[in-house]
């Protein structure tokens, strides 16, 4: 079949004529975009079948693949690097758009992030026709979506404040108290949320007879709040949302995020961070019972060559919850610095198997002491058992590590 | 210093875009290895900024940050005179820039700064990104100096302010476009300030710098040698790195 990126080259209009009958859900911000789209797509799947470019290629090229590869579908879930929303909205002239969160990400690489605000205000401005589903507590995203004719505000709280501190319009600094905000000259502050998502919970702000459970299959505050923006955004395109709820509920891994992995012994649970409020985010979304813990870190092109941004992520309270952790990936060296610096123990290796393969095995008994007896018998009580399918281990990585390994840990289960 | 050993983070929340807060953690876990105790005040947009602090520290930042903070800094005048006087203070790239007897920002507005560093600095044009590597010219530093550039200034210096560094790979202080980059310099040296286009933190990757920091402010003129881990080897790593990939032409 003939590529996104040939269609586009024969055709500028390809992408316009793809979407063309279709009801189309575009989905950005920075962090998020794959598993809410991955979200939209398990909801409006109740209403029919949908084109969606589940693998995350989310540039032009991408949208135009996933389109041709699903001809007769009425429905599109689609997410959209924030950089390419205005010329891929400009085309596919979506019903809703979805707006999560906007943070620094690799700056080295795509500018200010201010820029990529005025990218996003530019491309709902110029789809009144569109229907905005906006996370109000994101003092970027309410500036960007801001004129929009048709909006819903969604409060999702979120663990990152440091990238909105000048609003955008106007330059003026942003006070936050929570998940309020607002500039301090008065011109601006918070739009009041009709949606509000606290811990498992989404209500209407409106209706206090609406409110649904939030109970996921993958973890952390943040999905929830990328939950509730995707149910939303099905509700607009019909889909009543107690069902949109239940549908997006069911998605269990994304492009093998949140995957559990059997690697030598080991049940490995694969998670993504790709920026300093992804990291925060994933931090929140690690098991505390489970004490293994690796960290890989790459700094290719993809990820950004500018690895300071480990220094702006707060690993200060790891060291409560694990005694040592380990860091691979081929900027380990500066993870391990800033690790050490947080007051993390760390041990280094060059290969992620590796690391895998030093995780230990549950606690050994203890050496017997004169006052308490019997070893064996303290043992048996103390140790846990195993448990199936391996000891747990958490492993969490940036862009091509992430990549990377998963590539592996799938060579490895199929041979 | 009194019993402990004050560091100010000025601005963290416009001024933190790059990491460059990690550098108050960094001279504070030193500080305590070799048994003084340290406190790090976070000094927030809405606050004077006091004068009593042992240390500050400034990072790097957007546009629109630089103008806050660079109101900021007019508008604390005891600090400022503290600075003037002599006080440590190390400023990161944009805080560099603000320090300085003006500089332009991205609306091509010419905007006066703190005046406490004899530099101007004007836009380049195109960004100088990449890893930046220097031979320190700071009495009483000898590593190399290692740290990752992301900026579009170029700064020049009057005859009051001194370079820190002779740039071995990279851009510092500034490479007009199109001009074949000769001897260059980053950072400046002046009172008690130490700027540099260094992030990375710079201190993350520098604890030589670090611990000269923690002598200026403390007033103790050497320290007990502190071996961490690690360090080494990124700092070989960065180096290297920054040999391989010098984007700017190399001098024969």
């Amino acid at each position: 079949m003939i590529g996104g990126k040939v269609a586009h080259k024969i055709s500028p209009h390809t992408l316009g004529e793809l979407a063309a009958n279709r009801s189309s859900v575009l989905v950005s911000g920075t962090n998020g975009k794959s598993t809410t789209n991955a979200m939209v797509c398990a909801a409006l799947e109740e209403l029919a079948p949908v084109a969606s470019n589940r693998n995350g290629d989310n540039m032009t090229s991408g949208v135009i693949s996933a389109l041709m590869s699903s001809p007769k579908s009425r429905l599109a879930a689609l997410e959209v690097d924030e950089m390419h929303l205005v010329q891929v909205a400009a085309q596919v002239k979506p019903k809703v758009f979805v707006l999560l969160n906007l943070s620094r990400d690799q700056l080295d690489r795509v500018g200010e992030i201010g820029k990529v605000e005025r990218v996003m205000r530019q491309a709902i401005n110029q789809n009144p026709q569109a229907h905005v589903i906006a996370n109000c507590d994101d003092p970027l995203i309410a500036s960007a979506a801001w004129e929009a004719k048709r909006v819903t505000w969604v409060s999702v709280g979120s663990a990152w404040h440091d990238d909105s501190v000048s609003f955008p319009r106007g330059g003026g600094n942003v006070i936050r108290r929570d998940r309020d905000w607002w500039v301090t000259d008065g011109s601006y502050r918070r739009p009041d949320p009709d949606w509000i998502v606290q811990d498992n919970q989404l209500y209407s702000v409106h209706d206090p007879t609406k409110s649904y459970d939030l109970a996921l299959q993958i973890p952390g505050q943040a999905n929830r709040g990328n939950a509730a923006q995707a149910a939303l955004a099905a509700q607009v395109l019909g889909l009543p949302l107690d069902r949109g709820i239940c549908a997006v509920s069911e998605v269990k891994q994304v492009a093998g995020r949140y995957r559990t992995y059997q690697v030598a012994g080991r049940q490995v649970h694969l998670l993504l961070a790709k920026n300093p409020a992804g990291w925060q985010e994933a931090l929140t979304m690690l098991d505390p019972q489970v004490k293994n813990l690796i960290i890989a870190v790459n700094g290719q092109v993809a990820d950004s060559k500018d690895l300071s941004w480990l220094w702006d992520v707060r690993f200060e309270h790891l060291p409560q919850t694990y005694p040592q952790i380990s860091v691979c990936g081929d900027r380990a060296a500066d993870l391990a610095v800033r690790l050490q610096y947080a007051g993390v123990k760390v041990k280094y290796f060059d290969q992620v198997l590796a690391a895998v393969k030093a995780q230990p095995l549950p606690s050994a008994p203890p050496v017997p002491s004169p006052d308490t007896g019997s070893a064996h018998a303290s043992s048996e009580a103390k140790t846990p058992p195993l448990p199936p399918g391996g000891i747990p281990v958490e492993l969490l990585a940036n862009y091509t590590a992430f990549r990377d390994t998963k590539a592996l840990f799938e060579q490895l289960n199929q041979k | 210093m009194d019993s402990e050993l004050r560091i100010g983070v000025i601005d963290p929340e416009v001024l933190g875009t790059y990491g460059d807060t990690g550098n108050a953690q960094v001279i504070a876990y030193r500080a305590e290895a070799r048994g003084i105790k340290t406190q790090i005040e976070m000094i927030h947009l809405d606050q004077e900024i006091p004068a009593e602090l042992d240390l500050y520290v400034m990072g790097g930042g957007e546009d629109n940050a630089q103008a806050l903070a660079a109101r900021h800094l007019r508008e604390s005048p005891r600090f400022f005179q503290a600075i003037a006087a002599g006080k440590p203070l190390l400023a990161i790239c944009a805080s560099l820039q603000i320090l300085g007897e003006w500089y332009v920002d991205a609306q091509n507005q010419q905007v006066a700064g703190a005046q406490l560093l004899d530099i101007t600095t004007s836009p380049r044009g195109e960004r100088m990104i990449g890893e930046l590597v220097t031979t320190p010219m700071l009495p009483g530093l000898t590593q190399l100096l290692t740290g990752f550039e992301n900026h579009g200034g170029i700064t020049t210096l009057g005859s009051e302010a001194k370079p820190l560094g002779q740039v071995k790979y990279g851009y510092g202080n500034g490479v007009a476009k199109g001009q074949t980059p000769g001897l260059r310099f980053d950072g400046v040296c002046q009172r008690g300030i130490i700027a540099t286009y260094m992030h990375g933190p710079v201190l993350g990757r520098n604890p030589q710098l670090a611990d000269y920091l923690i002598c200026q402010a403390t007033g103790f003129d050497t320290l007990p040698e502190l071996q961490l881990p690690f360090i080494d080897q990124l700092r070989q790593e960065r180096i290297k790195a920054a040999g391989k990939s010098e984007s700017v032409t190399r001098r024969k």
